[in-house]
């Protein structure tokens, strides 16, 4: 089964609870030896130049201009308006992944039909594909040249059909290792105790699905607000109208105002970082339930 | 989702058994519920994924053989395929040394700041390219970079070069080797190393002999993924590179400077190109997986 994005972005709770040998009441204690503490000054040292370093000087250049200039450049119309499309959309991406995710992957594990394993492949596609290709692709069905003639190129529903196509994979691939645990003896179970299909469905397999739906969910949003190659050939970047944030900061980039640039910047790295802890929290709240 | 009984329905074909009817025989809904969800999902994929994905070979190819045989004789073209190589075979050495290296000190260690790192790590996948591309050029940037000013002084120019070009790959493809090999270490567990430890084995001896043949199928699908990522970068690559042409371009930026000069079935043929590495990427892959369960359940 091609489960690339299974343990490829979903490390799986085991991860996090075996990361300490007491579990949450864990305890800074050093099992380190000399080679390697040396081997994690080494790895934390590159790490810092490479990443964190780099990010940090995104926010300090953004908050170096101080709070009037961060002001200014956050109620630019033109930034406003790419900010208010790229959250938009990648919110509506995201209801419609949850929806047709979860169906694509109850369809794989549950429906048996000729044709599964080459599915299987084609939801990866997405991901391994480069982005300036995706944009390409699509063009292909829904650019000058469709041979639908269905011709979006240049308008908002270009950048939805972008981002849908980026964030496939990510919540199929989260519920789909799920779903294959559940047992379908659990709904039988439910069933034969005179649950109705209805009841079988909201109080059994949603709640159980639920935490991983919110862990592909928050995969798929961030990934969609900080997208930028699949857009470049198909949505046109126009101005107010189907320029996205990323596009905005590479405007800003290539005109040589990186503080105007690392502000767009800063704002849209915490909008992603707060959906993802938002979504942490829920999905932790619904397990604790369940 | 009207039917009573659907959920049994899907219960009892998932174990391969025949359909079971349901109390008042509702077998018809039900498979009427299951083959519309089928349908869904098929159409769904086809449409947004496998039809245009398609196109691109059959617009590739829709001129012939000619225009695939110029593209791939191109000098600025090969240019930009032996810069993507380059940026690529770094990204995969770095973040190989890197990642089994923070694998082994996450999974078998315990120190201060354990989960912050683990936290950490996944930085890279929630970035947006083009802010990862930012970042580089604000720390390496001659006038008045953190690291830039200082390297330009010693004659040193990283951005608008190749070596930004190997940073910036670096960075996005990070996440990737760690995330398969630290459920693969966990899996395993340390009793070999033990073993081979308290019969003398020195650390490098048992990290070659026990671990790393324990991990080489994880290690192998991490370094297939982080080399289909490197390859395709596009983003951090554009905002770093300058995008100078015939010297810092790597295949994705050609693709996109070859579409807008009209030049379209050169793009199609590099993007048919590299559309083909990442589709052997993603069979690599399921093929490794598949291997790598097989062994652990024999």
């Amino acid at each position: 089964m091609t489960q690339l994005l299974e343990t490829a972005v979903f490390p799986g709770p085991d991860r996090e609870k075996r990361s300490g040998p007491g579990g949450v009441f864990y305890r800074p204690v050093s099992t380190l030896t000399k080679g390697s503490g040396l081997a994690l000054g080494i790895a934390v040292t590159w790490f810092s130049i490479l990443v964190l370093i780099p990010l940090s000087a995104v926010v300090a250049t953004a908050l170096a201009g101080g709070w009037a200039a961060f002001w200014d450049t956050l109620t630019n119309a033109q930034t406003l308006a790419a900010i208010a499309l790229t959250l938009g959309e990648a919110a509506l991406v995201t209801v419609v992944n949850v929806v047709i995710g979860t169906v694509i992957a109850w369809v794989l594990v549950r429906d048996k039909f000729p044709g599964k394993r080459l599915m299987e492949i084609v939801i990866d596609v997405p991901f391994a594909l480069p982005t300036i290709v995706a944009g390409l692709v699509l063009l292909g069905l829904y650019g000058p040249r469709s041979p639908i003639s269905w011709d979006v190129a240049n308008t908002r529903t270009a950048v939805f059909l972008a981002f849908a196509f980026v964030t496939l994979p990510f919540v199929v691939r989260a519920v789909q290792p799920v779903l294959e645990e559940l047992e379908p003896e659990v709904e039988q179970a439910a069933r034969s105790l005179g649950a109705s299909g209805r009841q079988a469905l909201t109080r059994v397999v949603l709640p159980a699905l639920a935490p991983a739906i919110a862990a592909g969910a928050a995969l798929s949003f961030a990934r969609a607000v900080s997208e930028y190659g699949s857009l470049v050939l198909i949505s046109g970047n126009l101005a107010l109208r189907t320029e996205v944030t990323s596009v905005r900061i590479l405007t800003y980039v290539e005109g040589g105002q990186s503080a105007q640039a690392a502000v767009v910047a800063t704002v849209i790295l915490v909008v992603a970082l707060l959906v993802i802890v938002a979504l942490d929290v829920l999905q932790r709240r619904v397990a604790r339930r369940g | 989702m009207c039917c009573s009984g659907g959920w049994r329905d899907v219960a009892e074909t998932s174990v391969a058994r025949p359909i079971a009817r349901g109390p008042r025989g509702q077998v018809g809904a039900q498979g009427a519920t299951k083959h519309l969800l089928r349908w869904v999902a098929i159409v769904y994929v086809a449409l947004l994924v496998a039809w245009p994905v398609t196109l691109v070979f059959w617009n590739t190819f829709a001129e012939g053989l000619q225009p695939v045989i110029e593209t791939f004789t191109d000098p600025l073209v090969l240019n930009s395929l032996r810069l993507t190589a380059i940026a690529a075979a770094w990204s995969v050495v770095l973040n190989t040394a890197f990642g089994v290296t923070v694998s082994m000190l996450l999974v078998r260690y315990e120190f201060p700041g354990k989960r912050l790192l683990n936290a950490l790590v996944d930085l890279p996948l929630s970035v947006s390219p083009i802010v990862v591309g930012l970042s580089i050029v604000l720390v390496y940037s001659t006038t008045n970079g953190w690291f830039g000013a200082p390297l330009a002084n010693a004659g040193f120019h990283v951005l608008f070069s190749t070596p930004a070009i190997v940073l910036a790959t670096t960075f996005v493809a990070m996440p990737l080797i760690i995330r398969e090999l630290v459920p693969v270490l966990q899996e395993v567990g340390v009793d070999q190393e033990q073993a081979a430890r308290s019969l003398g084995a020195s650390f490098p001896q048992t990290f070659r002999r026990i671990t790393i043949p324990a991990i080489r199928w994880g290690l192998l699908y991490g370094i297939v993924l982080c080399l289909a990522r490197s390859i395709g970068e596009f983003g951090a690559v554009k905002v770093v590179s300058g995008n100078l042409i015939g010297q810092t371009q790597t295949a994705t930026l050609m693709v996109e400077q070859l579409y807008f000069d009209f030049d379209q079935e050169k793009a199609f043929a590099i993007s048919s190109l590299l559309a083909v590495i990442s589709i052997i990427a993603i069979i690599t892959v399921s093929l490794l997986r598949a291997r790598a369960e097989s062994r652990s359940h024999s």
